[in-house]
C-alpha cells in the first residue's frame, strides 16, 4: 500500500506529533537523562522540567521522570545545555547502533 | 451580444463572466489595458471582485497563491520579464495545486528591451507546471479564458491562457460575448481541494522529506517524489479534461470549437505548417495561395502546448510527406521548443504505430521581437520544402537580415 490512499494532493502537515516526518533518524548525539542527578526524578516532586520547557520539538515528557520521544528528538542539545543539574549528556548515537541491531 | 473590441478587453470580460473573486495583477505592456480593465469594472461595482494592487508579479502571483488557497477564484495577468519575474511563484502554484488562471500577452524578453510580440517569455516557462493554452483571435480569447477555470478546477492546476502582445492585444476585432447565465451552468461555484480553514489549523507544503511519512493520523503521507508523480499524473489526465471542457462548452454555447489544435484544409494535405497563436490564421492565407500552385498545403494551429496532446498532434501529422514547424521562440543552441515536441512525438507514435516512416520535420524561426511576418516570406520559405528541399542544419530564419 503506497501513500496515495492518503488522499491528498498535496503536502500539508497539522499539529500533532510526527507531522515533520521521523525527525528522529537526523539525531548524531542523543540525550539520555542521568535520574540520579534529575531533580523532579530523584525528589518525585513535579519541580524543574526546564528541559521540557526548552526542548523546541516538544518531545520531553512533563513526568516523573520526564523522558524523551527518540522518535522525533533530533538531538540538538538544548535540554542537556539548560538543565541545572547537568543530569543530560549527549551520547554519541553510533554507540547505540550495534546494541539495538 | 457581439462587440467590437480589443483582445486585452476580450480577456477582462472573460474574467468577469467567471465571476473571479481576487485579482492582484501588476501593469506591464502589452498586458496593461487588461488589468485597467478589470479595475475599472470592479470599481464601478460591475463586478464583485477585490482588486489587489501590488508592486510586483512576484507579490501578484503571491496574493493569488494566497486567495486561492483560502477557495477563492483568482486571476492574474502579465507579458514577458513580468512573467519571468514570477517564475518562482509558477512553480509554486503548481506544486500547491492552486487553480489560479493566468492571462499572458505575449511579448519578447530583455535584453534587450523589446515591447514587442514573440512566444519566448510562456514557452521559456513550460515546465513549471501550468497548463498552457494559445488562443489565436479575440473569440478565442474570451472563451479559453472562461474554458481555463473550469479545466484549472477540475484538475487542480494552474493555466496560462496565452496570445499575442499587439497583434491580438491591442487589436479590435469583433467577438462574441457569452451569456451570463450560460457562463454560469457551465463554471460551476469553485470547491478547492484543501482550502485554509482557521478551526483546523495547517502548515501548507510544509517542507517535505524525501521518503512518505505518516501524518497525525497515522496515514501514509506522500514524499516529495510522490507529489512531482501526482502533478505530472493530473497534467496527463489534463488532456482529456480540457477535451471534456471544449465538448461542455460547445454543447451550452452551441459553437463548434476543437480542443487541441484547429486544422485548415488538413485533409488531402500532404504538407503541413504547424504554428501557435495568431501566425497559425496568417498562414491559412498562404495555403489558399500555395494551393493555387499546386501544393497542397494544410494548417494546424496548436492550442493546448502543456500537458502536450502527442498522440493526438502525431496522428495528425505522421502520414505526410512534410511538417513545417514555425515558431516565434527558440531554445539557444537547438532548436524550436515546438520542433523538439513534435519531433519527439512523432518518434514516439513511429515506435508504438505500424509504420517506422517519419515525415521530413522542417523547423523556421520568425517574428522575434516583433519582427514583421510578410506573408510572401512565409510562402518564399514554405514553397522551396514542399517541393522536396531538404535541409540538416535546423532551425532556418525567416526574415532575418544578418
Amino acid at each position: 500500500m503506497g501513500s496515495r490512499e492518503c488522499g491528498q494532493i498535496t503536502s500539508h502537515s497539522e499539529p500533532g506529533p510526527g507531522d515533520g516526518g521521523r525527525t528522529g533518524s537526523w539525531r548524531v548525539l542523543r540525550p539520555v537523562i542521568d535520574l540520579e542527578a534529575c531533580i523532579p526524578s530523584r525528589r518525585k516532586v513535579a519541580a524543574c522540567f526546564i528541559c521540557w520547557l526548552y526542548c523546541p520539538d516538544g518531545v520531553i515528557t512533563r513526568t516523573i521522570p520526564p523522558s524523551i520521544d527518540y522518535e522525533y528528538c533530533k538531538g540538538c542539545g538544548i535540554c542537556a545545555e539548560e538543565c541545572p543539574t547537568k543530569a543530560i549528556t549527549m551520547v554519541e548515537e553510533s554507540k547505540f547502533a550495534l546494541e539495538e541491531k | 451580444m457581439s462587440i467590437i473590441e480589443s483582445g486585452n478587453v476580450a480577456a477582462a470580460l472573460g474574467v468577469k463572466l467567471c465571476r473571479a473573486n481576487v485579482i492582484a495583477a501588476y501593469p506591464i505592456t502589452p498586458q496593461t489595458p487588461l488589468t485597467e480593465k478589470l479595475s475599472e469594472l470592479v470599481e464601478s461595482g460591475e463586478m464583485n471582485a477585490e482588486y489587489i494592487p501590488v508592486e510586483s508579479e512576484h507579490s501578484a502571483l503571491g496574493v493569488c497563491i494566497a486567495a486561492s488557497s483560502t477557495g477563492a477564484r483568482a486571476f492574474t495577468a502579465t507579458s514577458a520579464n513580468g512573467l519571468l519575474y514570477m517564475h518562482e511563484q509558477l512553480h509554486w502554484a503548481a506544486g500547491a495545486r492552486l487553480p489560479i488562471v493566468m492571462c499572458v500577452a505575449n511579448r519578447g524578453v530583455g535584453a534587450p528591451w523589446t515591447v514587442w510580440n514573440d512566444q519566448q517569455d510562456s514557452l521559456s516557462q513550460r515546465d513549471t507546471g501550468w497548463i498552457q493554452l494559445y488562443a489565436a483571435d479575440h473569440q478565442e480569447i474570451i472563451n479559453t479564458v472562461i474554458k481555463a477555470y473550469y479545466v484549472a478546477e477540475q484538475t487542480s492546476i494552474p493555466v496560462m491562457v496565452c496570445y499575442d502582445g499587439y497583434i491580438l492585444s491591442h487589436t479590435h476585432m469583433p467577438f462574441e460575448v457569452p451569456d451570463q447565465e450560460k457562463v454560469d451552468a457551465f463554471l460551476p461555484p469553485f470547491r478547492p481541494n484543501y482550502a485554509l480553514d482557521p478551526s483546523m489549523p495547517a502548515n501548507l507544503n510544509t517542507v517535505t522529506l524525501p521518503e512518505p511519512r505518516n501524518n497525525i493520523r497515522g496515514e501514509l503521507a506522500h514524499g516529495y517524489m510522490e507529489l512531482r508523480y501526482l502533478l505530472h499524473e493530473g497534467m496527463i489526465r489534463a488532456i482529456e479534461v480540457v477535451g471534456e471542457a471544449e465538448q461542455r462548452f460547445n454543447e451550452i454555447f452551441s459553437v463548434s470549437g476543437t480542443a487541441y489544435m484547429d486544422m485548415y484544409k488538413c485533409d488531402d494535405a500532404t504538407y503541413i505548417a504547424v504554428a501557435m497563436g495568431s501566425l497559425s490564421l496568417h498562414l491559412r492565407v498562404v495555403a489558399d495561395i500555395l494551393r493555387d500552385e499546386g501544393i497542397k498545403l494544410g494548417i494546424i494551429g496548436i492550442k493546448l502546448y502543456r500537458p502536450f496532446p502527442c498522440g493526438i498532434v502525431a496522428d495528425a501529422l505522421k502520414d505526410r510527406d512534410g511538417i513545417i514547424v514555425m515558431e516565434k521562440a527558440i531554445s539557444y543552441g537547438y532548436v524550436g521548443p515546438l520542433y523538439s515536441d513534435i519531433c519527439s512525438c512523432l518518434y514516439t507514435q513511429g515506435l508504438d504505430g505500424p509504420s517506422p516512416g517519419f515525415p521530413y520535420v522542417h523547423n523556421y524561426i520568425l517574428g522575434l521581437g516583433g519582427r514583421t511576418i510578410r506573408t510572401i516570406d512565409l510562402m518564399d520559405a514554405i514553397r522551396p520544402i514542399c517541393t522536396g528541399k531538404r535541409i540538416k542544419d535546423q532551425p532556418g530564419w525567416i526574415g532575418l537580415k544578418i
